[in-house]
Parts: structure tokens; sequence; C-alpha cells
């Protein structure tokens, strides 16, 4: 195919991937930071100490994070049909996504919080401060420059997931390059879009470097 | 004798351990902390004295027992109840324990934030408090770049904030040079002293409780093994924890090894007297030799302050007319010190006593009869 007419669809390719990466980053980072918070929290010896719910989302993480996420996306088929209404489409991929990445990024916050010195914690304690208040003013605060770098890793992954979007119709960059590209025996297609990809992540972790220095306060 | 801030009733705080194996970090303390008093607490790591300070604030809570704060009953508290209890009672840490990601000035806000005190209100505190610990150049400036003194000087601007009436000071100088160590105990005694504050010093460094202690308990094993005026307790160790303690804040009786060294130097008669203020005191020795006609030589010793009163001892050649051997005044000389102060007699380089009794008293009187 011409360029003038492939733009268009790389244009469109990278507007698909731009929505599930950020919906997914948004989603799943929120829902992770829960997920990751509350491992910590309930953690025998911490702050919300509580065996049973640790225990809980210390397997159903265990669980998701290993499973390729193209075994995982057919896995969580009927799930994603209950919630979203069908197992196709840029939406359910984009569902599949924001769970996947939630639990990934679940760990990378509890790890984050683990390294933050119990001292500080509590110290806020000695204070009168309240779990809920800890949560907003310790611990986050605390881990903000590693949990910036724990998001840009995230987006790297959650990237990597998007490029498999083909598979349920979802479209996207990873899409593009397979159908205008490899399947096409269209090298420099192909080669463009690995281009475009290196360059989005490179621009993403140095934003993210960036950041987190800033946020380190030393 | 004024009404105790903090009560200990038979407090325990066991900890179960792995296989059954239970660890009782406090086991059974019975103690009243006065208020407007230093009380320090000492006790060598494992002594469960960190534990038993975070029984006041109840960031461990009791396993058995009873703590009584300023009048409130900690036992059975919910931790929306302690809140409140917590936010009256300062406490300061070794490592410190600053947010490293707020400047000064937003440490020292954090607790009056918790206490819900207006933006200016809060502004106004805070420069109040860099003023009288003494940095408050330095507000705006991140904890990173602090040295250690400057950042206990925050943790005590921070604890100090809500106007509490206690300060935990858990092992506060522990982690700071002697020089910065002595500035924050001065800082800590200005708190006491300036601000009514009843102060709680964890340590297991004698220097501090020598330095700043009105009373003190020294703890092993989850218990209170000795307790009292800093100055008794010191001067008159009944427990080998507290003699051990006292030992490494003056070496001032010698061991074995010097002793043996003091008898090849000098021919006289060794013995050591103690100089403070329950024994007796150096004019007292001197008057005794006088009195006898015998010489007395320094040899050893070591004379400090516990508790702002004198303390240690001194270790003495005593001579008659220069010349060596026995002399029935140097006898007499001795005799006459016991009845002054406490005595070791460490005998002659001919004939050595093994006195291993470490403070004297009635155990010298024995062992000075048997000649």
């Amino acid at each position: 195919m011409s360029t003038e007419q492939l733009l268009p669809l790389l244009w469109q390719a990278f507007l698909e991937t731009s929505w599930m990466v950020l919906v997914a980053l948004a989603v799943g980072g929120v829902a992770g930071l829960a997920i990751g918070m509350g491992l910590y929290l309930t953690r025998p010896g911490n702050l919300l100490a509580n065996g049973p719910v640790f225990a809980v989302l210390n397997v159903l993480v265990n669980i998701v994070r290993p499973v390729p996420f193209i075994i995982f996306l057919v896995a969580l088929g009927p799930v994603t049909r209950a919630v979203v209404g069908k197992t196709i489409g840029i939406e359910a991929f984009t569902f599949a996504m924001c769970v996947m990445s939630a639990f990934v990024f679940a760990r990378l916050v509890e790890q984050n919080l683990v390294s933050i010195d119990p001292g500080v914690v509590e110290a806020a304690r000695a204070m009168g401060a309240s779990p809920l208040r800890i949560v907003r003013t310790v611990l986050v605060p605390e881990a903000l420059s590693p949990l910036i770098l724990g998001t840009t890793f995230l987006f790297v992954g959650v990237l990597d997931m998007s490029a498999i979007g083909g598979y349920l119709g979802a479209g996207g960059l990873g899409d593009f390059a397979i159908v205008y590209g490899y399947r096409q025996y269209d090298w420099g297609t192909t080669a463009i879009v690995v281009a475009i990809i290196i360059v989005i992540v490179q621009l993403v972790q140095w934003l993210g470097n960036t950041l987190a220095r800033r946020a380190l306060r030393r | 004798m004024p009404a105790p801030i903090i009560s200990f009733r038979e407090a325990a705080k066991i900890f179960p351990g792995r296989k059954g194996a239970e660890v009782r970090a406090v086991d059974g303390v019975t103690l009243d902390i006065r208020a407007g008093e230093i009380f320090g607490v000492i006790g060598y790591s494992g002594a469960g004295k960190s534990t038993l300070v975070r029984l006041v604030n109840a960031l461990e809570r009791t396993t058995g027992g009873a703590v009584v704060v300023d009048g409130t009953d900690l036992t059975g508290l919910s931790e929306a109840r302690l809140r409140p209890v917590r936010a009256g009672i300062g406490m300061i840490f070794q490592q410190f324990n600053l947010l490293s990601s707020r400047t000064v000035a937003g440490n020292v806000a954090y607790p009056l934030e918790v206490a819900g005190w207006p933006r200016a209100r809060r502004r106004e505190r805070v420069r109040e408090l860099l003023d009288f610990v003494g940095i408050a150049d330095k507000a705006d400036v991140y904890p990173a770049k602090l040295s250690g003194g400057q950042k206990q000087r925050v943790g005590i601007a921070r604890a100090l904030a809500t106007n509490p009436k206690i300060l935990l000071a858990d092992e506060a100088t522990s982690a700071l040079d002697p020089e910065t160590t002595h500035d924050v105990l001065a800082l800590l005694q200005r708190v006491n002293r300036e601000l009514g504050i009843t102060v709680v010093v964890i340590t297991h460094e004698m220097d501090v409780v020598r330095s700043v202690c009105d009373r003190v308990a020294v703890m092993e094993h989850g218990k209170v093994v000795e307790l009292g005026d800093a100055y008794q307790v010191f001067s008159a160790p009944r427990q080998d924890v507290t003699r051990r303690f006292v030992s490494t804040a003056l070496k001032d009786r010698p061991s074995p090894a010097v002793i043996a060294r003091l008898r090849a130097r000098h021919t006289g008669r060794i013995v050591t007297v103690g100089v403070d203020d329950v024994s007796g005191s150096s004019a007292h020795v001197t008057h005794v030799l006088r009195e006898h006609g015998v010489d007395g030589t320094i040899v050893y010793g070591g004379i400090t302050e516990v508790a702002e009163r004198p303390y240690g001892s001194l270790t003495l050649e005593i001579v008659a007319d220069g010349a060596a051997g026995d002399d029935p005044r140097v006898e007499a000389a001795v005799a006459g010190l016991r009845a002054v102060t406490d005595v070791v007699d460490h005998g002659t380089a001919r004939d050595p006593l093994d006195d291993a009794a470490p403070s004297g008293g009635p155990t010298g009187l024995l062992e000075g009869n048997d000649l």
C-alpha cells in the first residue's frame, strides 16, 4: 500500500494504542495502588495487620501476575463479558489490560512501600495520626519517587500488552505492524512502528526519571 | 511527693514467639514517674526498655497489668480513643524518623495538622518551635541536608509542637557524636526546666543518665532491677548490671591487672577509697591520713559527677615515713579510712589481698579484719 493510504491508518492505530494505554495506566494505576497499599497495610505486623485479607490479596496477585497476557485475555473472557458486555473490541481488550496492570502494579507498589522506614510510620502514629492519614501524608509522599518509577515501568508493560490488541480486534500499533508490515513483507512499515514505540518509551522513561528525581528531595 | 504522671502497675508485654517460645519484653513492671522530672530507663539492648516506653503512648499495647498516663488508664482503650492521648505525648527517636518528603518546617507542622490547627497558627507555632531548638534558619531545608544533631533538634521541635506534658526520648542521642549528644541533652534539660515537661529518657549510655536524669530505673530481662534517685542508684549499685553501667561511665576502680601493676610499682599499702556524697568526701580521706601521720599517694582513680554530685574513687599508696613494710600507723590509717568511707584493701606487694568486692562497704571491712 502507498504511504498516503498507510498514514491515516497509522494515525488511527496510534490513537487506539494511546487510548488503551492511558486507560489501562489510569485504571490499573489507581486500582494497583489500592491493592498494593492493601497488601502492605494488612501484612502481619503492619498498620492494619489482617492475616486472612493479606493472604487472599497475596494469592490473587501471585495467581494473576505470572499468567502470560495472551492467555489471561482468554481466561478472563467470562468476566469481561459480564462487565463490558462483549469479549471482543477495544473496550473488552482494554478491560483485560486494566485488570492485569492493576495486579502487576500492586506488587510494585507493595515492594516500594516495604522499603519505607517503619520508624517514620511509627513517628506518625505517635503523633496521633489515623491510618488513613498515614497513607495519605506519609506512605504515598515518602514512596513517591519509586512510585513514579514504578508507573513508568507499568507504562512500558501496558504498552507491551497493547501490542496484541489485534487478537480481540482492538487495533493499535501492534496490530498495524503485523497487518501492514509483517504480513505484507513490508519491513519498512514494521521498522517505522518499532521506531515510534521506541521514541514513546524513551520519552516516557525520561519524564519518569525526571519527576522521580525531583520527588526524591535529596 | 508529687502525683505520678505515668504509672506502670504490673505492666507486661509478652510477644508470641515462634514455636510457642514467647518473648517477655516487659515482665511485670511497677513504676511511678513523677510530673516534672527527668526519668531515665537504662539497660542493655533487649532489656525491654524500648517496649516499656512504647507502652506509655500505646504504640505497644500491654498484655497484662495497667499503664495510667496523666489519669487515663490506657488499658483496653480503642485505637481511635488512643489517638488524642498520643497527641499529648511527644516522642523522639534514635533514627530521628523525620519525613524525608517534607521540609524541616513541614515536619514540625505535621503534628499540628494532625491536631487540626489552622494554617496561620501552625506557621506561627512552627517558627516559635524552630527558634526554641535553634534551627530557625533551616526551616525550608529537607532533612537529607541536615546533620544528625540538627535532625534531632527538628525531632524535638516536632515532639513539642502540640504542647505535650510528656516527652519520650528513645535512645535519642545514641546515633550522635559525644559533642552533639551533649547539646541535645542540654536541650532536653531546657525542655524539662523551661517548659516543665516530664521527660522519659531511654538509653544504654551511662553518660546520658549521669548528666541529666533525676531518677533512674535499671532494666534487665524485662524487669526493673533497680530504681531510685540516680545518685543513690549509681553511687551504691546493688545489681551487677548497674555496676557494669557505672564502670562504663568512670573507670575509676582498678582491675586485677591494674592492681598487679600497681603492686609492682609501689611497695606500700594499696587501698581504694570511695569518694562521693554517700561514702565520704576526699576531705575526710586527707584528714584521716594526716591524723595517723601517714602519706597517701594517689596512684589511680577518678571523680566525676552523677546527677550533679561528686562520684568516684581514688586508689592510694599509703606509707609511713616513706618506708615500705608493715607499720601499725598504716594499719590504723586504713581502719580510720573505713570509718569515713568505703575502702577496698589491696594489701601490699609482699602481702597482697585479693579483694574482689567492687564497692567495699561491709565486705571490705570483713576482709580487712583477717590480718
